[in-house]
């Protein structure tokens, strides 16, 4: 078992003919993941990724002509939310959006259309969901995971990587790892992959990395203390930021209240979560409560 | 983004809210023919900085009549006007707003931004204007009203009324701001922005409902559909090194310790700067160089960073996932070269390809100092600085 992809996840890459959707296509398809088709609206009937692939005008005929449940979206800020609506619509299950750059109202507009159809998105601008050695929806570097029973949930791309790594070196691996994305509105919070974690069997602990901004974290915490049963290490990542500044990622800033990362640190504790104070401490502090 | 309150007021006019009759300037001279043209005897002479409390650090003066105009225009042109959201730095005037006065019989706070809890923009109004919201709404929340709007409708009139009926208006006024709340849903959302504020907003001698003030943020994220918007900017009013750092696709942001960092990712940027504090250091900087950090990249990024001469050290923290270490640790090499580093620099690189980037970092010759997870790379960093 694992949570949200598996090898038999069928995936359509949406906006396949572009760079970003070559050459993360191609790095997909040679970690093993079982992409069907792509979409390029005007290229149909193409065949891509030295012919592997075949490109569709639209997310219906994809699904239509291969059967795709899932989705994976490289295309340009001003047509991703097009481009989510557009699966969603086509009767796709789950849709990672990576695009960096999405505005706000568009996707205020399109958690609606999401609700309405029953369509799990993760992301906008993430790096995607990795079940190890079966299915790579997004750029992640493989390599460095191993298979192993630690679920990662975190709002950074580069930190997903550094906690998977420090997992490895102390001898842990993961089911799958999912970057949910940093941007103030996304398709699914930490609290979702908290509970999909808790129902997974063969997940047995827990990582979640989050940041200042927000109160994802927080709501995912107080899940946690009343319903999860497996031990989680969380990192709050920004104690330094100065209040008010964005800090990188769209959703990145302290505005008041329990946003800041003392305060989540905080409320994180005494939820039962163990905090790591240092980033360098997660997968130390995972091999502790497996222990 | 931000813009200045005269640009917010002319957006407020073009779409229908009524504000003070005002006329941006840039000298003595243009304040003084502004005053002649708005013909009112009172007028503000406001200081435009994209910074809040400009009325308690004495950006904000009544002027009585032309020769007082051109006393405060003078000394507020050119001076530095420290407030609580400026920094202890200040911002330098380079901007007025000369402005007729208004005769306030009451003074009301309205303000539209995105709820991310509720992922809906919330509508507040208070019955306190002029004074910080945060304080009215931990103290005097009942004087607060919202209203959340629904995206695919839009904002309902019942909604604008529940808000009119809040602040207690009655006849013409609450007809008045009726309209105007249905125009400043309208200003907020076809402009992408992701706030918008009137403090105050007020109710005259004469009944009539005025904006006094506007405060605008803008979704960065959108500019590219809003040309207008992004028109309005004033790089003058940003750091001169984070503006640089835009040019060349970095996100920077200036901090005022004394150990620099580069790194790939927002994450783990702040992670290391945290990270470098728990080892007894100051970051000076957070800078995520994005997801395709190239010799060229990483050139630019150390010329930004030293141009904060506070700096004493710095630290290359990359885990290269699509980004290869070796093409990291040769541009670190090459920049160390071509730029004559006076500084040390540490560097911790993981992931695609780090081992043959060690080695390139070994042979190359330059003193570069490797690190080996984060824990080690901040604690060498933090001693480097201290060191040098």
């Amino acid at each position: 078992m694992s949570i949200l992809v598996n090898k038999d996840s069928k995936v359509v890459i949406q906006g396949i003919t572009g760079s970003e959707g070559q050459f993360h296509g191609g790095q997909m398809l040679d970690y093993g993941t079982n992409v069907v088709s792509g979409v390029t609206p005007g290229k149909g009937g193409l065949k891509t990724l030295d012919e592997r692939v075949s490109v569709f005008n639209s997310v219906e005929e994809a699904v239509k002509n291969t059967g795709a449940n899932t989705s994976i979206i490289f295309v340009p800020p001003p047509f991703a939310a097009e481009a989510i609506i557009e699966a969603s619509y086509a009767g796709i299950n789950l849709v990672v959006c990576i695009t960096e750059g999405v505005p706000v109202q568009d996707m205020v507009k399109v958690k609606n259309v999401l609700d309405r159809n029953n369509t799990r998105l993760i992301g906008p601008n993430c790096p995607g969901i990795i079940t190890v050695d079966e299915c790579k929806l997004g750029i992640m570097p493989g390599f460095i995971c191993k298979k192993g029973n630690i679920g990662v949930i975190s709002k950074s791309g580069t930190l997903t990587y550094e906690a998977i790594d420090q997992l490895v070196n102390v001898g842990l691996g993961q089911t799958t790892a999912i970057g949910i994305g940093g941007d103030p509105i996304i398709g699914t919070t930490m609290r979702d992959c908290l509970e999909l974690f808790e129902s997974d069997s063969e997940t047995e602990g827990v990582v979640m990395i989050g940041e200042i901004g927000g109160q994802m974290e927080i709501e995912a915490a107080r899940w946690a203390k009343a319903h999860m049963s497996k031990p989680t290490v969380g990192f709050i990542a920004g104690q330094t930021a100065p209040p008010g500044r964005r800090m990188g990622h769209a959703g990145a800033i302290v505005s008041g209240g329990d946003d800041t990362a003392d305060a989540k640190m905080r409320i994180l504790g005494e939820c039962g979560v163990k905090v790591a104070e240092s980033v360098a401490d997660i997968g130390q502090l995972m091999k502790e409560l497996m222990n | 983004m931000k813009v200045h309150e005269y640009q917010g007021k002319e957006l407020f006019r073009k779409h229908g809210i009524p504000t003070p009759n005002g006329i941006p300037v840039f000298s003595v001279e243009e304040a003084l023919n502004a005053y002649d043209e708005l013909a009112t005897k009172t007028v503000v002479v406001k200081a435009q900085i994209h910074a809040g409390g400009r009325g308690k650090g004495g950006g904000v003066k009544l002027a009585h009549d032309r020769n007082e105009v051109e006393i405060l225009s003078k000394e507020m042109l050119g001076m530095t006007l420290v407030t609580h959201q400026t920094g202890p730095n200040g911002k330098e005037v380079q901007r007025l707003l000369i402005e007729s006065g208004a005769d306030i019989a009451k003074e009301f706070y309205a303000a539209i931004t995105l709820d991310r809890g509720k992922e809906m923009d919330v509508f507040m109004v208070s019955l306190e204007g002029g004074v910080d919201i945060e304080k009215v709404a931990s103290e005097t929340p009942e004087k607060i009203v919202k209203t959340w709007i629904d995206p695919m409708l839009g904002m309902s009139s019942y909604q604008a009324r529940k808000l009119a009926f809040g602040l207690h208006l009655k006849g013409s006024a609450f007809k008045e701001a009726c309209s105007i709340f249905m125009k400043m849903y309208e200003c907020y959302r076809s402009t992408d922005a992701s706030l918008v504020e009137i403090n105050p907003l007020i109710l005259n001698k004469d009944d009539k409902v005025i904006a006094l003030d506007s405060k605008f943020n803008f979704d960065g994220n959108a500019l590219f559909r809003q040309k207008e918007i992004a028109a309005m900017r004033d790089l003058s009013e940003e750091d001169p090194m984070e503006v640089e750092a835009g040019n060349y696709n970095l996100n920077y942001i200036k901090l005022d310790g004394n150990v620099g960092c580069m790194v790939n990712g927002a994450g783990l940027a702040m992670a290391t700067m945290d990270i470098i504090k728990l080892a007894g250091g100051d970051p000076a900087n957070f800078l995520d160089v994005g997801g395709t950090a190239s010799a060229e990249t990483v050139k630019n990024g150390f010329r930004i960073i030293l141009s904060d001469e506070n700096v004493k050290a710095v630290l290359i923290n990359i885990f290269g996932g699509i980004v290869r270490c070796d093409r990291v640790a040769n541009g670190a090499v090459q920049a160390v070269r071509e730029l004559g580093l006076d500084v040390p620099v540490v560097v911790r690189l993981e992931g695609t390809n780090a081992n043959e980037a060690q080695t390139i970092l070994e042979d190359s010759g330059v003193s570069i100092i490797p690190a080996k997870g984060m824990k080690d790379a901040a604690e060498k960093v933090v001693s480097a600085a201290l060191g040098s």
